[in-house]
């Protein structure tokens, strides 16, 4: 008896970038072209896993969507465990389109100011991939620390004394967050006794009270460290610092490790902590953590005059959001909450690289010159009344920021507005009918509201002094393959938007079994090792 | 024996966090290794403590657990180790990247005064 080849689907996204990372190694820089491409079908080929995983599993090609892949042949709970079901396969697949883009657009200029570019960016995909599959704490832990080790190369990678000096900080801050991570994960083997999420999910029922109490400091303990990774407050100092000083691309995929926080608690909070002994745990937690978050990012993105921080305040109000919403601790939250994170993961990393190819106009020294401006109060001197035609490059310039800034801040008419509209007309329904809104609803609402008026005003300054304002603004030479990604990302966006109805029914789909730990221990003890003789015989 | 550890990890935990509170790199990097040595002393003694047990076994049939130590924690310290050794080498690089860069040994890459 054998897997088929479906089964070994759920490694590819593991073991591509595993190979194709370390045969670039011995691939040497000066072939650039050779290395892109290489790492362009790899990546193209992640993508192309993701789709089929997500068409699998909606399609139940496995039971109730949820795929089990024993890896070394391990019986679980004992082995590692890796685990697709329909939420896995949309990560899968938003982290490939953000590789896609974030490699397209780094093809001309930014994978070769250093070495290794291509090498670690694969090492990056296996860490994220890892992270989204696994089902083992461990594990987990294993891949954290690929997907960060990668990603310290990426933040130093065109090494100069910023980058270097935000990169200190990272390093640090992400080593400490890996330490607690450890002790979180330690702790809950001591009580619970497995480190598979589903078993563990399992074997709560069973606890005594002390060893319960025990395994709850273990869970925050190692909620501290998805925290830190999300950035909430107050863990989150290092991530505009970060964001502003990394090269474009990595910082385009940089968002998306923000969000693999998030990802992790989703999932670990709403299997454990949605039903049995401990129900209800720590929610409180998340939401004021959330909140505070969301408040952080209001007045930081107001403070920012560059653009890099201004994308790093926007990821840090997307993440209180996103924790507030899963704190919230309503299940039909969470959908809208799945979409609000695709939509502002892929309108901040578009914004991130965008920003590049709009410093180009700025001539060095205008954002010193516009802080001096807004702070003896000058006026800018009137233009010239009649202008010339917009150039090419400059109308494609604002008309993506201009998207960007609207999906950032939830305007109407793309993705951002539908995913705050549902946001709230779920958080105005949650309660049982007849009774009134609470105060809890309304601050969360009135945050919401405020971090999008914020992120208004800061955009807004950014984008007229840039546009407008900027004397003689010079059309910058634009490459195709910059701005095919960035196109690329707004399209999926707008694309997001017209199908919102069918994407949101598929996230609601992938939302549901989330909080029913019971499905995915069934289909874990369902799962068998290959060509186990005694299992065999015992059936 | 439990209290003789926990007051041995306690102390190279607060040592280790204090450490990485000063402003060099330097004590940043020692603070960080006491740290890790701390938490891999806890995910080693989360197997409980144990005398003079194996960790393996190779006996046919059923085995008595109480006279094997848990291999699981053993397994973890060991990766744990090697990663931990592993992010805390490359932060010494660029610990020396900085210091040639930017003149300083200070943490934020500028001497305050």
């Amino acid at each position: 008896m054998s897997l088929s080849w479906v089964q070994h689907l759920i490694l590819a996204p593991i073991l591509v970038p595993l190979i194709v990372g370390a045969g670039l190694v011995l691939i040497n820089e000066r072939h650039h072209q050779r290395k892109f491409l290489i790492n362009l079908a790899a990546t193209l080929s992640m993508l192309g896993t993701a789709v089929a995983l997500l068409l699998l599993t909606d399609q139940e090609h496995w039971p109730s969507g949820i795929g089990v892949y024993l890896s070394a042949n391990w019986a679980a709970p004992f082995g590692v465990v890796l685990l697709v079901d329909r939420l896995t396969a949309v990560m899968l697949l938003l982290s490939s389109v953000l590789a896609s883009a974030s490699l397209i657009f780094a093809m001309t200029r930014w994978s070769r100011i250093g070495v290794h570019f291509h090498s670690l960016f694969q090492f990056l995909m296996m860490g994220i991939n890892g992270a989204f599959l696994t089902n083992d704490l461990f594990n987990l832990f294993v891949f954290f620390e690929v997907m960060l080790a990668a990603s310290y190369g990426l933040v130093l990678h065109g090494y100069n004394t910023t980058r270097i000096r935000a990169g200190m900080q990272y390093i640090v801050v992400n080593l400490l967050a890996s330490f607690f991570f450890l002790i979180g994960v330690a702790l809950i083997y001591a009580t619970a006794g497995t480190l598979n999420m589903t078993d563990l999910a399992g074997r709560l029922e069973g606890l005594n009270p002390e060893d319960l109490v025990l395994l709850k400091i273990g869970v925050v303990i190692l909620a501290l460290a998805f925290l830190t990774k999300s950035a909430m407050w107050p863990l989150g100092f290092w991530l505009p610092t970060t964001y502003s000083a990394a090269s474009p691309p990595v910082a385009a995929m940089m968002v998306l490790m923000t969000k693999i926080g998030v990802y992790v608690l989703i999932r670990l909070w709403l299997l454990l902590f949605s039903e049995g002994p401990a129900a209800g745990f720590g929610f409180d937690l998340l939401l004021v953590g959330g909140l505070a978050t969301l408040a952080f990012g209001t007045i930081g993105i107001l403070a920012s005059q560059e653009p890099g921080r201004m994308a790093g305040y926007a990821a840090v109000i997307s993440s209180g959001t996103l924790l507030a919403a899963v704190g919230y601790g309503e299940p039909a939250l969470i959908n809208v909450a799945l979409f609000y994170m695709i939509s502002s993961t892929i309108a901040v990393a578009a914004f991130l690289l965008l920003i590049e190819l709009v410093e180009r106009i700025r001539v060095p020294g205008a954002a010193m010159l516009a802080l001096t401006m807004e702070a003896f109060g000058l006026e800018d001197k009137p233009g010239e009344p009649v202008g010339k035609a917009i150039p090419g490059a400059l109308a494609f310039l604002g008309l993506a920021f201009a998207c960007c800034a609207l999906i950032i801040t939830g305007l109407p008419p793309l993705s951002g507005f539908i995913a705050k509209f549902g946001l709230f007309h779920t958080l105005l329904n949650a309660g049982p009918a007849g009774t009134g809104i609470d105060l809890t609803t309304w601050v969360m609402i009135v945050l919401v509201v405020l971090s999008g008026l914020a992120g208004i005003v800061s955009l807004m300054r950014f984008g007229v002094r840039t546009f407008w304002a900027a004397q003689n603004p010079v059309a910058p030479h634009l490459q195709r393959s910059e701005v095919m990604p960035i196109t690329a990302l707004l399209l999926v966006c707008v694309l997001l938007t017209a199908q919102a109805g069918p994407t949101l029914a598929y996230l609601e789909r992938s939302a549901e079994p989330l909080s029913q730990p019971a499905l995915y221990l069934e289909r874990l003890e369902a799962s068998q090792a290959v060509g186990d003789s005694m299992t065999e015989a015992a059936l | 024996m439990e209290a003789v550890i926990a007051i041995a990890m306690g102390i190279m935990f607060g040592a280790g966090v204090w450490l990485l509170l000063r402003p060099r790199t330097f004590q940043v990097i020692t603070g960080l290794l006491l740290v890790s040595y701390a938490v891999n002393l806890f995910i080693f003694i989360m197997g409980r403590l144990t005398l003079n047990r194996p960790p393996l076994t190779l006996a046919e049939g059923t085995i008595d657990p109480a006279l094997y130590a848990d291999p699981m924690p053993q397994a973890l310290v060991l990766t744990a180790i090697v990663i931990g050794f592993a992010t805390t080498a490359l932060y010494l690089v660029v610990m020396i990247g900085a210091r040639g860069l930017t003149g300083t040994d200070h943490v934020d890459g500028k001497e305050t005064h």
